[in-house]
C-alpha cells in the first residue's frame, strides 16, 4: 500500500498546515545506496536482493540522478535475457523526482497521483540527495502529529482563538493564518477581508486597495515566510490590515521595498508570483505603510487605507509608528 | 464594448460562462500576478498564459471582469470553481498574448 490516505485539498487544517510546512527534505531518507551506469543489472539485483530494496537510483559521475533500475525492470531483463547489461542501457531514465525543498504535500499528491512506491530527491542542481517513500511520509507525520496535538489541546485549556465579531467600539476584525507554500489557499484570507469590507459598506475604491495590500501581504507570507497571521480591522475612519509572521525575516528592507526585487525560485516565478513588486503595491495602495523586520525575528506589516485623504488634524491625532505615503 | 463580446472579437472558447455581463474598462496583459494586481484597472480584460487558481484570485480581488488565457492552455477544474464563485468569465484562445491583446485592444477603441 503506496498511498497516504491524506487530502491534500480538504483534509483537517492542523493536516494541512503540517504538510505543507514539513519539506521533502525534513521527510525523506537522506544518503540513499545508489547505482553507476556502468554496474549491470545483475549486479543491480543482488543489491535489491541483499539490501531488500524495491528500486536503486542510478546515479552519473557527478552524483547527477541518470535514472532508476526498479524490480519490474529486472523481472523485464530476466524474461528478456539481458540481465547482464548495463544499467546505463536499460535503466529507466525518465523518472520524477521531487526537489528537496518542495513541500511535503506534493510528495503525497505525488504518491497518491502516480503508482509509485518511492521517489528520488534532487536538491536545485539535480544532485541525488534521498529519496522519499510512503513509509517515511507516514513515520514522520505520525510524529509530528503528536507534537501538534499535544500544543492544540494546551490551546484548548488557555482558551485563545479569534472570533472575527464586532467589538464594543464599533470596529470588527478579522483575523486569519496563512501557511508555507500553501498556493491551494492562498488568497483566502484576502478574499474574506474583501467580503467583510464590502458587507461593511465600504467604499469599493476603498475596498479594492485594502483587497490588494492584503493579498499582497498574504502572497508574501506564503511565499517567503514560515506562515502568520493576516489581520484586518475595519476602524470608524480606515482600515488597517497588518500581517505578522514568524520568520525567517527579511536581510535587507530597503532592497525589499524596491521594486522589481525578488529572492523568489524559479518554482515561485513559474506560478507568476516573484515579480519583486508585492512590497512596492502594498506601499503604494496604502496611506500609511509601516514594516519592521529583522532576520530571525519576523516581519511585521501594516497598512492603513483611510475612507477620506488625511488631514493634518488626523495625522497629528495618529501619533507615531507609521511611516507616511510614498517616501 | 461587453464581457459577452469578447468571442465576436477573438477565437476563444467560454471556458466559464456564469458572470454578469458589464460594459470592459479596457485591458491588461501580464503573467506577473503582482503586476496585474498593481497595475491593471477594475473591469479590465486580463490577457495571460497563468491558468491556476490564483489567476482568479488575483482577478477577483483586483476586480478584473474577464481573463483570457492564452496558447490554448488547460484550465484545471479548481480555477473554474473558483472563477465561478467569484462570476470572473474565462476564455481560452489559441492566440498567443500578443495577438489576444491586439485584437481586443482594436476592438476596444473601435478599430475592427
Amino acid at each position: 500500500m503506496d498511498r497516504v490516505p491524506i487530502d491534500t485539498d480538504t483534509g483537517a487544517k492542523v493536516v494541512l498546515e503540517l504538510i505543507y510546512r514539513l519539506k521533502v527534505s525534513d521527510v525523506m531518507t537522506p544518503g540513499p545506496v545508489v547505482a553507476t551506469e556502468d554496474r549491470t543489472l545483475r549486479e543491480i539485483q543482488a543489491l535489491m536482493r541483499d539490501r531488500r530494496f524495491t528500486g536503486v537510483p542510478i546515479v552519473n559521475e557527478r552524483g547527477g540522478l541518470a535514472g532508476i533500475v526498479s524490480i519490474g525492470d529486472i523481472i523485464e531483463a530476466l524474461d528478456g535475457g539481458y540481465i547482464d547489461e548495463r544499467a546505463g542501457e536499460r535503466m529507466t531514465r525518465q523518472v520524477l523526482s521531487l526537489e528537496s525543498d518542495m513541500p511535503l504535500s506534493f510528495a503525497i499528491s505525488w504518491l497518491n497521483r502516480y503508482r509509485f512506491g518511492r521517489f528520488p530527491v534532487v536538491d536545485r542542481d539535480g544532485i541525488l540527495v534521498g529519496i522519499i517513500t510512503s513509509k517515511d511520509i507516514i513515520r514522520a507525520l505520525l510524529l509530528e502529529m503528536n507534537g501538534e496535538v499535544e500544543r492544540l489541546e494546551s490551546e484548548i485549556r488557555s482558551g485563545q482563538g479569534d472570533s472575527g465579531e464586532p467589538r464594543a467600539d464599533g470596529t470588527t476584525s478579522l483575523c486569519r493564518t496563512t501557511l508555507r507554500w500553501d498556493f491551494e489557499n492562498a488568497g483566502k484570507a484576502s478574499a474574506e477581508i474583501k467580503k467583510a469590507l464590502k458587507a461593511a459598506g465600504i467604499d469599493p475604491a476603498i475596498v479594492r486597495r485594502a483587497a490588494i495590500a492584503s493579498y499582497e501581504l498574504e502572497m508574501n507570507q506564503v511565499i517567503h515566510s514560515w506562515g502568520g497571521t493576516i489581520e484586518c480591522r475595519i476602524m470608524e475612519d480606515r482600515v488597517e490590515i497588518a500581517a505578522r509572521d514568524g520568520g525567517p525575516g527579511i536581510a535587507d528592507l530597503d532592497a525589499a521595498l524596491r521594486e522589481g526585487f525578488s529572492t523568489a525560485d524559479e518554482w515561485i516565478r513559474s506560478l507568476g508570483f516573484g515579480a519583486g513588486m508585492g512590497l512596492p503595491n502594498v506601499r503604494r495602495s496604502a496611506d500609511d505603510f509601516f514594516i519592521d523586520s529583522s532576520p530571525g525575528r519576523g516581519t511585521t506589516v501594516q497598512a492603513t487605507i483611510r475612507y477620506a485623504p488625511a488631514s493634518a488634524a488626523d495625522r497629528a491625532g495618529e501619533g507615531g509608528g507609521s511611516a507616511g505615503g510614498d517616501a | 464594448m461587453n464581457i459577452g463580446t469578447i468571442p465576436s472579437v477573438l477565437p476563444c472558447s467560454v471556458a466559464q460562462g456564469s458572470y454578469e455581463d458589464r460594459p470592459l474598462s479596457g485591458g491588461f496583459a501580464g503573467d506577473l500576478l503582482s503586476d496585474v494586481m498593481g497595475k491593471a484597472k477594475a473591469d479590465a480584460v486580463l490577457v495571460t498564459v497563468q491558468a491556476h487558481r490564483n489567476t482568479i484570485a488575483v482577478a477577483s480581488l483586483a476586480g478584473l471582469a474577464a481573463v483570457v488565457v492564452c496558447h490554448g492552455r488547460p484550465v484545471p477544474e479548481e480555477m473554474l470553481d473558483a472563477a465561478r464563485d467569484e462570476g470572473v468569465a474565462v476564455f481560452v484562445t489559441e492566440l498567443d498574448p500578443f495577438e489576444a491583446s491586439g485584437r481586443l485592444w482594436a476592438a476596444l477603441n473601435g478599430r475592427t
